[in-house]
C-alpha cells in the first residue's frame, strides 16, 4: 500500500506546529498504525533527522497511553478500537491520512503527538477510590453484589483512561471519564459510603482541571476505544443533583432515611 | 557475597506468623520520619507504595510511563489464584503452595511460596473492598474458573481484564495516599542508577522524561517493583517500554541477580505476521478452558481446518498429557507445540502455529455462552488477524512472556545490597523454574500489600533515620557516571538505527536461548552477544538532545543495558545443566522429551554476582531445601 502521512510536529505546548508531509510506499495491510509509524520513525532516524514523538507502551489496547487524531476521528475509524489495535487494512491503497495530537485545554502538548493527560489523575484524586486501607476488610464473600450490578460496574470500569472522550468533545469535556469512575464505584456495595462526596468533590475536580462542560452531543461515545456508554453521564447528573441537595455532613444519613 | 535468606524457623505453617511477630516495629509516631523510594507502579509498586503511605512513611513513587495507571500489569488478562476454596473442590493453601511449588519444577524456595500461598486470600478480600468488579454467579458471590497446571478453580477474573481491574485498584489506593500528601508522585521519571553509600541503598537517580532533567532523590530504604526482562527478545507480549535497567543496574551495584536464564515462553500468542512487527499479543491461557489445541496429523496438510475431518486430527496435548490435557503448564504446553511444528505439523504462514479450536465449546455451550467468557479476546484476535474465532479455529504459537529470574532476595524481600527490596516480577520470585497461570497478580499484589509493608518495618527499626541527602559525594558520584553514559549516547551518529539492534539481540536471544537451549547455542550467542555490543557503541543512531523530551534516546539506554544484560542470561542458561520448568536444554530430557531435572547437582538458585566491566562475573548458590514437597519428576499425565 502506498499511504501520504500528514502528521502533527510540534517542539512543546508554548510552539507553534504544522503538518510534515511524509510518503510511505511499502505499508502491508497486516501492519497496526503504530508499526506504520514506526516505520515512518526509523527511515526518519536512518536519515540523522529526530522522528515524531508519539507514544504506546503495551500495544494491545489496554494501557490507555497510545492516542492520536486520525482523520480527525480519536483513534482513527474503526469502532471500539485503539490506535495500536488499528491495522492498515482498514485504510485503502493511496490514501492520504492526517495525524494529530488531542486536542483540548486540559491536554497540553509536550511533543509533537504527545499529550500530557495528568489532569486525569487529578479527576481520579479527587475521590475516584473506596477509602480502604490495606487490611481491615471483610471476607470477600461476606457482601454479595448481585451479578447485573457487577456485571454493569464492569462495563464502566472497563475506561482505559485514554481520554479519546475528551479530544472527540467539542467542549473538551472529561464526562465520560469522570461518570464512568463513578459508576463503577457506586453501583458496587464497596462504593456507596462515600458516594455523595465522591460525586461532588469528582465534579468539581473536573471543572477545577479546565475541562468543559457536556452539551450532549455523544462525540465521547464514539470515539470511546471500549464503547463505554454515555447513560453513565446521564447517571452522573442525576446522582449530582440528588447529592448537592444535601449538605454535605448529612447527606449519606439523610439518604438513609430515606 | 553473602546468600542469607533468613527463613525463620519452625514449622513451614507457622513461619509467617512467627516473623512478624519477631520482626523490629517503628512506632507509629516515627514512621513519617522514614522516607521510601518505591520505583514501578505495577500491581506491586503501587499497592506497595499506597499501603506504606498508609502506615505513615513519606513514601516517592516513580514510573516510565505518563501516569502510574498505566503499568504494564495492566494487560494481564485470565486471573488471579486464590487458596479459597470457595468451589470446594479440593482447593487449600497447601494445595496452592503444593502446586506452585511443583509447578514451578521444583526451584523455588518452600517457605516464600507458602506465604504467598497463605495472604492470597487476604488479596481478595482487599481487592473486592477496594470495589474491583470481579466476576459474580447469579446468587451474588465471588465466581471462579481454572487455569493452567491446576486442577482446581481457584482463579478469580474481570472478564478478560484482570490485571487492568486490579491495577486501577492498586492505583486508585495510590492516588488517594497522593491527594493525601502522604505520596509525591514523580511519573515520566525513569531511573537510571541507584546509590548505595555507606553500605546501604541510599537513593535514586532518575531522568525526567519530559525535560531530560537528571536528579536524584535519597532515601532510607528504596524499593524495586520495575517488572521483567522479556523484551530483551525484542518480540515479547510485553509492554514496548519493559527493560531490564532498574534490575540491571542495581546488579552492577552490587545486588545478585538470581536465575536470569528462568523466562517464560507462553503457549498461546497470536504467530508473528511480518518484519514489521513489533510485538507479540497473548490470548490469555483462559482460552485453554475451552478450546482445545490441535495439529493435523498429516505432515503439510494443506486443508483449511474446517475440513479436517477429526479422525485427521492430533491433539496433542490430550493425547500426551490425558489428566491435564490442553490446561497442561505453560512450560509443558509451549514445548509440545515447539515439538509438533518443528517436525513439520504446524500449521499457517512458515508452520508457526498450531489450532486452538473452539467448535466443540461453541457446540457444547452456544456462542452466547462463550462469547460472554472471552468475548474480548475474539475480538481482539480478529482486529489483528482478520480472522473470525467463532468459525475458523484461532491459530497460536508460544511467545516471551515472563521473567521468572530477577534480583534476589531473602524472606524479607531485601536484596543483596542491605535497604535495597525488590518486588514482583522484578525479584527472582515465587515461581521457581515456571510460573502458573494467574499466579503472578497474585505474587506482586502479595509482595506489595501485605509483605513489604511489614518486613520494611523490620530494617527501618533497625536504621535510624535521615543521615544522607542528595548532597552527599555518592549522589554526585552516580550522577556523573549517569550524565557520562548519556552523553557517550546520545553523541552515536552511525549508520544503524537502535531498534535494529534490538531485533538482532531478540533473533540471538529466541534462536538460542529461547524455548530450547543447547551448550553450543549458548557458546555461539555468548561470541556473538559482545560483538553486537561494540557495533551499537560505534555504529547506532541516536537523534535529538539529552536535555529535551527525546524517545530516541531512552531507547537507545534500554537497548544498551539488553545487550549487557542478554549475556548474562546466556551464561545463566550455559551453567545450568540441567532441564527445569522454562529453561529447556535440549542436552537433558528424558525419552518421552520432558525436562530432566538434576537435583543432585543443580537443586539451588543460581546467583551471579557483578565483578566489574569487562570481567566474568561470580556465580553463587542458594541451596534449596525441600522439607514439605517432594522432589520428583513433575508428571502432567
Amino acid at each position: 500500500m502506498k499511504i501520504t502521512l500528514n502528521v502533527w510536529r510540534q517542539r512543546d505546548a508554548s510552539s507553534e506546529g504544522s503538518f510534515e508531509t511524509h510518503q510511505l510506499d511499502d505499508v502491508s495491510p497486516d501492519m497496526s498504525f503504530l508499526e506504520m509509524l514506526d516505520v515512518l520513525n526509523r527511515r526518519l532516524e536512518a536519515e540523522g533527522k529526530v522522528p515524531v514523538a508519539f507514544e504506546s507502551d503495551c500495544r494491545e489496547g489496554i494501557c490507555g497511553v497510545c492516542s492520536l487524531m486520525i482523520s480527525g476521528q480519536a483513534h482513527g475509524p474503526e469502532s471500539g478500537t485503539t490506535t495500536c489495535q488499528l491495522h492498515m487494512r482498514s485504510f485503502k491503497d493511496g490514501d492520504t491520512i492526517f495525524v494529530e495530537p488531542w486536542r483540548a485545554k486540559a491536554f497540553p502538548v509536550i511533543r509533537d503527538l504527545v499529550t500530557d493527560r495528568s489532569s486525569l489523575d487529578r479527576v481520579i484524586q479527587c475521590g475516584g477510590y473506596v477509602s480502604v486501607n490495606t487490611g481491615s476488610v471483610p471476607e470477600a464473600n461476606s457482601v454479595q453484589v448481585a451479578k447485573e450490578n457487577a456485571d454493569k460496574a464492569m462495563d464502566a470500569a472497563a475506561c482505559i483512561g485514554c481520554g479519546a472522550c475528551v479530544a472527540a468533545c467539542p467542549n473538551g469535556s472529561a464526562m465520560l471519564f469522570t461518570a464512568a469512575k463513578l459508576a463503577h464505584l457506586s453501583l458496587l456495595p464497596q462504593g456507596k459510603p462515600e458516594h455523595e462526596r465522591r460525586i461532588k468533590r469528582m465534579v468539581e475536580g473536573m471543572d477545577a482541571q479546565g475541562f468543559g462542560a457536556c452539551t450532549n452531543h455523544g462525540e465521547c461515545q464514539e470515539a470511546c476505544p471500549k464503547l463505554i456508554s454515555i447513560e453513565f453521564i446521564a447517571k452522573m447528573n442525576r446522582d449530582y443533583i440528588k447529592a448537592s441537595l444535601l449538605p454535605e455532613h448529612t447527606s449519606s444519613e439523610l439518604l438513609k432515611a430515606q | 557475597m553473602e546468600l542469607n535468606a533468613r527463613i525463620p524457623a519452625g514449622p513451614i505453617e507457622k513461619k509467617w506468623d512467627k516473623h512478624r511477630f519477631e520482626m523490629k516495629l517503628v512506632n507509629p509516631a516515627n514512621k513519617r520520619k522514614y522516607s521510601v523510594i518505591v520505583v514501578g507502579t505495577g500491581l506491586a509498586g503501587a499497592s506497595a507504595a499506597a499501603s506504606m503511605a498508609e502506615l505513615g512513611y513519606q513514601v516517592k513513587s516513580f514510573c516510565y510511563q505518563d501516569s502510574p495507571r498505566r503499568a504494564h500489569s495492566i494487560a494481564a488478562q485470565g486471573g488471579i489464584n486464590a487458596a479459597k476454596n470457595y468451589q470446594n473442590d479440593g482447593d487449600s493453601i497447601y494445595r496452592l503452595f503444593y502446586d506452585t511449588v511443583k509447578g514451578g519444577d521444583f526451584r523455588a524456595r518452600e517457605a516464600n511460596v507458602y506465604r504467598l500461598a497463605q495472604v492470597s486470600v487476604n488479596i481478595i478480600d482487599q481487592c473486592v473492598a477496594q470495589g474491583v468488579p470481579f466476576a459474580r454467579e447469579y446468587g451474588g458471590l465471588l465466581a471462579n474458573r481454572s487455569f493452567g497446571g491446576a486442577q482446581v478453580s481457584r482463579t478469580f477474573y474481570a472478564r478478560g481484564q484482570t490485571g487492568q481491574q486490579l491495577l486501577l485498584g492498586a492505583y486508585q489506593a495510590l492516588e488517594r495516599q497522593i491527594s493525601a500528601g502522604r505520596v509525591k508522585m514523580f511519573p515520566h521519571t525513569e531511573m537510571l542508577d541507584v546509590v548505595v553509600a555507606g553500605g546501604r541503598a541510599r537513593g535514586i537517580v532518575v531522568r525526567d522524561l519530559k525535560t531530560g532533567r537528571i536528579t536524584s532523590h535519597a532515601a532510607d530504604a528504596v524499593v524495586l517493583a520495575t517488572g521483567g526482562y522479556s523484551p530483551v527478545y525484542y518480540l515479547s507480549t510485553n509492554a514496548v517500554g519493559c527493560n531490564v535497567t532498574a534490575t540491571y543496574r542495581a546488579y552492577r551495584r552490587g545486588a545478585g541477580f538470581a536465575n536470569p536464564a528462568f523466562t517464560q515462553i507462553h503457549p498461546t500468542c497470536i504467530p508473528v505476521s511480518g518484519d514489521h512487527q513489533s510485538k507479540l499479543t497473548l490470548m490469555s491461557e483462559s482460552l485453554r478452558n475451552d478450546g482445545r489445541i490441535w495439529v493435523p496429523k498429516e505432515k503439510g496438510d494443506g486443508r483449511p481446518a474446517n475440513q479436517i475431518p477429526e479422525s485427521d486430527r492430533d491433539y496433542y496435548l490430550e493425547r500426551r498429557y490425558p489428566s491435564f490435557g490442553n490446561l497442561s503448564p505453560r512450560d509443558v504446553a509451549s514445548r509440545a507445540a515447539k515439538e509438533r511444528c518443528d517436525a513439520g505439523y504446524g500449521v499457517g504462514p512458515g508452520g508457526l502455529g498450531v489450532y486452538l479450536d473452539f467448535a466443540d465449546a461453541i457446540q457444547r455451550h452456544g456462542r452466547k455462552v462463550i462469547e460472554e467468557r472471552y468475548g474480548n479476546l475474539f475480538e481482539m484476535y480478529q482486529r489483528i488477524t482478520d480472522e473470525n474465532p467463532y468459525e475458523v479455529p484461532m491459530r497460536i504459537y508460544p511467545a516471551p512472556h515472563y521473567a521468572m529470574g530477577g534480583l534476589w532476595v531473602d524472606y524479607n524481600l531485601m536484596s543483596t545490597v542491605p535497604g535495597l527490596f525488590v518486588l514482583g516480577e522484578a525479584n527472582f520470585s515465587d515461581h521457581g523454574a515456571n510460573r502458573l497461570g494467574a499466579s503472578a497478580l497474585m505474587q506482586g499484589l502479595a509482595d506489595g500489600y501485605f509483605i513489604i509493608p511489614n518486613t520494611i518495618g523490620d530494617f527501618l527499626a533497625r536504621n535510624a533515620p535521615g543521615g544522607i541527602s542528595e548532597d552527599a559525594p555518592e549522589f554526585a558520584a552516580v550522577t556523573d557516571e549517569v550524565q557520562q553514559r548519556l552523553n557517550r549516547l546520545v553523541s552515536l551518529k552511525g549508520r544503524r538505527t537502535v531498534d535494529s539492534f534490538h531485533r538482532e539481540l531478540g533473533k540471538i536471544m529466541w534462536d538460542r536461548c529461547g524455548m530450547g537451549r543447547n551448550a553450543q547455542g549458548l557458546r555461539e550467542a555468548l561470541q556473538r552477544i559482545p560483538a553486537l555490543r561494540e557495533e551499537f557503541w560505534k555504529d547506532a543512531i541516536v537523534t535529538g538532545e539529552k536535555e529535551d523530551y527525546n524517545q530516541s534516546l531512552e531507547r537507545a539506554g534500554r537497548v544498551a543495558d539488553f545487550l549487557e544484560f542478554a549475556e548474562l542470561m546466556c551464561l545463566d542458561a550455559l551453567n545450568r545443566e540441567e532441564s527445569c520448568g522454562g529453561h529447556f536444554r535440549e542436552e537433558y530430557q528424558t525419552a518421552e522429551g520432558e525436562a530432566q531435572r538434576d537435583d543432585q547437582n543443580f537443586c539451588h538458585a543460581a546467583v551471579w554476582e557483578f565483578k566489574g566491566a569487562g570481567n566474568a562475573p561470580q556465580r553463587h548458590i542458594e541451596p534449596l531445601n525441600f522439607e514439605y514437597v517432594q522432589l520428583t519428576q513433575r508428571s502432567y499425565k
